[in-house]
């Protein structure tokens, strides 16, 4: 008996905690959204109608794609159809800065590093790839747009480098730097949006990109879908072979793991972490990059609100791995979008969703509340460390 | 074998020495290149000592001569780093902080060239302005002693300054803001404790789920209730300034330390009080011990938990009372994301001032006195951009921890759930 039960349990309980690793992130969300709805309620508001329109707001109305397709069916007209996949489409759109940003955040966790910075290199990525787009005149398309998408990734680098270089020189924690440099960066463009990179309107924005530097679109006008989301899926792919298929990425998933185990074998820690603060710096940089380039086409003021925060909750919700980091990050995308309409229809400021996003964290840190809360049973995982002390 | 360590040990020291030396010759010839030459001679910089409304006995006010003294300040500046190259000072510390007054005091003179500049009224205002930096800064202290990070200090101040302003603004009693901004602080520490003791959720992940949590659900609150209904919801009035008699009349001292309102007057007085619990008091020790060795501190009876609770809850408080001060301390209302990241640099200047009380103020001071001289430049109007002055306080933060944190040692196992 024995015999035969050991072999058959030993998939069994692979499956059933791959099962877990899927399902606790899915039940974080679940009790995050139920914490949220009571919240609504305690606020007076009636949650069906709010969380009517986060759908609606993310996914589209399902009457409204019936119309769209019948009228394109009957009359060959787009117009209903376009209409019906509005909001889907514009959920994608809202999720491809966040897998920028979340992949930055993952990337820092894999070597130990906390990068709460990516408000700021998102900040100076999205103001450098704004100054190439209007600023440099009378290149073709294959030249202009990669340019400027190469500033935003290099002004986010330098805004990631520099606290990577001093937590790994001089041990200052990264946590602290990072956010000294995102209000750095909120007040240089303060300054830049006032001044030196001011359009000549009323308003304290830049100029609008060339047409030769945005991302293109692939549907008609009112649809912002471009070419960004897809760089955003190849930037994921760039990251996971990066960690996972090259000697460096290994040692840098060394340096995370255990930095004196690392440093006896002889790997160059110094180099490890600037390097991986700076492509941290460069993919939140992108981040802004392709919100720039690709919707907004100008930067105003407070462009990055709530962005270093967000990228945080996506990187613990995808645990660090690009291909979670993806799917929170579309999860994200479709919360976001839809919140918009649930402020403007069903009157719920958008800061709720800030709240759920709190305690999605709280959740995905102490699995066990869930498990408490779900009577799910314990399986041992091997726990990975996120962060560590001050100055070590 | 020993001569060859030696030169080995010689020449690092050789390069700190340079490298000091080279950079305060530099610090000291910017003095002179940024502030000195574009002075004109004669002109004199007036400090006023005086403050208008004040009790303060009148005192004459400071006149010097702006340039002779920029020249003054960069040259010692460069004599120091002269001295530094030639014989390498052991304590580097004191140069540095003998350098950056002289930078200071040149920026001074520089900036008040044939002005007027109130020196006392800016030192009265580096104090309030410190004030919940060095509250945020006591909380870290507190429950990093024994051992618990805390960095969610931001998102606690943020609803402990949302709840103070409400419930001051419907009671119409502040003290009853000031008790409900404590209590908050004590709960949302507590939560942090909750999580990190019971669930050993990383401490650092946990403090930034507060920040987030914090800073959505100030905003949530402010959006749907506060910005529709100021003047019943959002309307609480400040904390009146308190006089001490007597006291109050020292020029100069007098109404810079003593004609502040009551979060000012308490943050000074926890601050003692928390210098000498922590190291005159069995509870001070143990505390101590929790965060050095907590497996030693257990073997000879000390709850370790039951410690890490009870001082991460404290430390919400005193993050509570920061909290209170952003609303009815100073403006008498609530704006989101009002506390622009005081509660982090309340961290560094915990950082700067090695865990200990009474460090934490006096870098709390250093904050203060950057954030009052950026806004007073403005009203000076010294021709740099604004957003430049704003930036000071959080370049500062950086440099300190960058040039401080090696040598300040945490408590040993800070950061580090306890398993028994």
């Amino acid at each position: 008996m024995s015999e035969t039960a050991t072999p058959s349990k030993k998939p069994n309980q692979t499956r059933s905690s791959l099962g877990q690793e899927l399902m606790i992130p899915g039940l974080a969300v679940l009790t995050g959204l139920i914490i949220g709805a009571i919240v609504i309620v305690a606020s007076g508001a009636n949650v069906f109608d709010a969380y009517g329109a986060l759908f609606t707001g993310s996914f589209g109305s399902p009457v409204k794609f019936i119309e769209g397709f019948q009228s394109f069916f009957s009359t060959g007209d787009t117009g209903d159809l376009i209409k019906a996949i509005y909001p889907f489409t514009e959920s994608l759109v809202t999720a491809t800065p966040y897998i920028f940003a979340g992949l930055s955040v993952a990337l820092g966790f894999r070597a130990g590093l906390f990068n709460i910075g990516a408000e700021g290199q998102f900040f100076i990525g999205a103001l450098c790839s704004a100054f190439v787009g209007y600023s440099v005149k009378g290149l073709p398309m294959i030249v202009h747009l990669p340019l400027a998408l190469l500033a935003g990734a290099l002004g986010g680098a330098l805004w990631g480098m520099i606290p990577g270089y001093l937590k790994a020189k001089f041990g200052a924690h990264e946590v602290v730097n990072t956010i000294m440099m995102n209000w750095i960066a909120f007040r240089l463009s303060d300054w830049l949006l006032s001044g030196p990179m001011r359009s000549s309107g009323f308003r304290p924005v830049t100029p609008n990109v060339l047409a030769t530097a945005e991302l293109p679109r692939f549907f008609p006008a009112p649809l912002r879908f471009n070419l960004g989301f897809f760089l955003a899926l190849l930037a994921a792919y760039l990251v996971y072979w990066f960690l996972f298929k090259t000697t460096t990425g290994f040692e840098v998933r060394s340096v995370g793991a255990n930095p004196d185990a690392a440093k006896y074998a002889g790997m160059n820690i110094v180099k490890n972490l600037v390097l991986v603060m700076s492509m941290a710096g460069a993919l939140a940089g992108l981040a802004g990059s392709a919100q720039v380039l690709g919707v907004d086409h100008w930067v105003g003021q407070g462009f990055s609100a709530g962005y270093g925060f967000d990228a945080i909750a996506l990187a613990l919700l995808g645990k660090s791995h690009p291909a979670g980091v993806v799917m929170a990050a579309l999860l994200f995308g479709f919360l976001r979008s839809g919140a918009t309409d649930m402020q403007s229809m069903a009157g719920i400021p958008i800061d709720i969703i800030s709240i759920i996003q709190g305690l999605v964290i709280v959740f995905i840190a102490a699995p066990d509340i869930i498990r408490w809360l779900y009577r799910i049973r314990s399986i041992k995982t091997e726990e990975t460390v996120l962060t560590r002390g001050w100055g070590k | 074998m020993a001569n060859t360590s030696t030169k080995i040990v010689s020449a690092t020291e050789n390069r700190v020495r340079i490298s000091y030396g080279v950079t305060l010759l530099v610090l000291g010839l910017l003095i002179y290149l940024l502030f000195g030459i574009n002075m004109h001679s004669g002109s004199v910089a007036t400090f006023g000592l005086n403050l208008a409304g004040s009790q303060a006995v009148e005192v004459p006010d400071f006149v010097v001569p702006a340039q002779a003294t920029v020249y003054l300040m960069s040259a010692i500046a460069i004599f120091a780093g002269a001295f530094q190259l030639a014989r390498g000072v052991r304590s580097t510390g004191w140069l540095i902080g003998i350098v950056a007054a002289t930078f200071v005091v040149a920026f001074l003179a520089w900036a008040a060239q044939d002005k007027s500049f109130n020196l006392t009224g800016m030192l009265g205002s580096s104090l309030v302005r410190a004030t919940p930096i060095a509250l945020a800064a006591l909380c870290g202290v507190i429950s990093e002693r024994s051992a618990v990070i805390n960095i969610g200090i931001e998102g606690i101040m943020l609803m402990s300054a949302q709840t103070a302003v409400v419930l001051a603004t419907v009671s119409g009693n502040l003290y009853v803001g000031l008790i409900g901004a404590i209590l908050v602080g004590a709960l949302v520490a507590g939560f942090h404790a909750y999580l990190v003791i019971r669930f050993k959720v990383d401490q650092t992940v946990s403090s930034v789920a507060i920040n987030i949590f914090g800073t959505g659900f100030t905003s949530f609150i402010s959006s749907r209730f506060l910005q529709k209904a100021t003047d019943a919801l959002n309307n609480s009035g400040t904390f009146p300034i308190i006089s001490i008699p007597g006291l109050a009349k020292i020029p100069v001292l007098g109404p810079v330390l003593f004609e502040n309102n009551i979060v000012v007057y308490l943050m000074l007085i926890l601050v003692a009080v928390m210098h000498i619990m922590l190291f005159y008091t069995p509870w001070g020790l143990r505390t101590r011990a929790v965060g050095e060795h907590p497996k030693a501190a257990d073997t000879l009876g000390v709850n370790v938990y039951l410690t890490r609770y009870v001082n991460v809850i404290l430390g919400g408080m005193i993050a509570g009372l920061g909290g209170a001060y952003f609303t009815i301390g100073s403006v008498g209302r609530f704006d989101e994301i009002m506390t622009a990241g005081k509660g982090f640099i309340g961290l560094a200047a915990m950082i700067f001032g090695k865990w200990n009380p009474i460090g934490a103020f006096t870098s709390s001071l250093i904050f203060g006195f950057a954030d009052s001289l950026q806004v007073k430049l403005q009203i000076l109007r010294v021709p740099i951009p604004s957003e430049f002055l704003l930036m000071a306080p959080y370049i500062v933060t950086m440099i300190i921890l960058t040039g401080v944190v090696g040598r300040a040692i945490p408590p040993a196992a800070d950061g580090q759930p306890y398993e028994k």
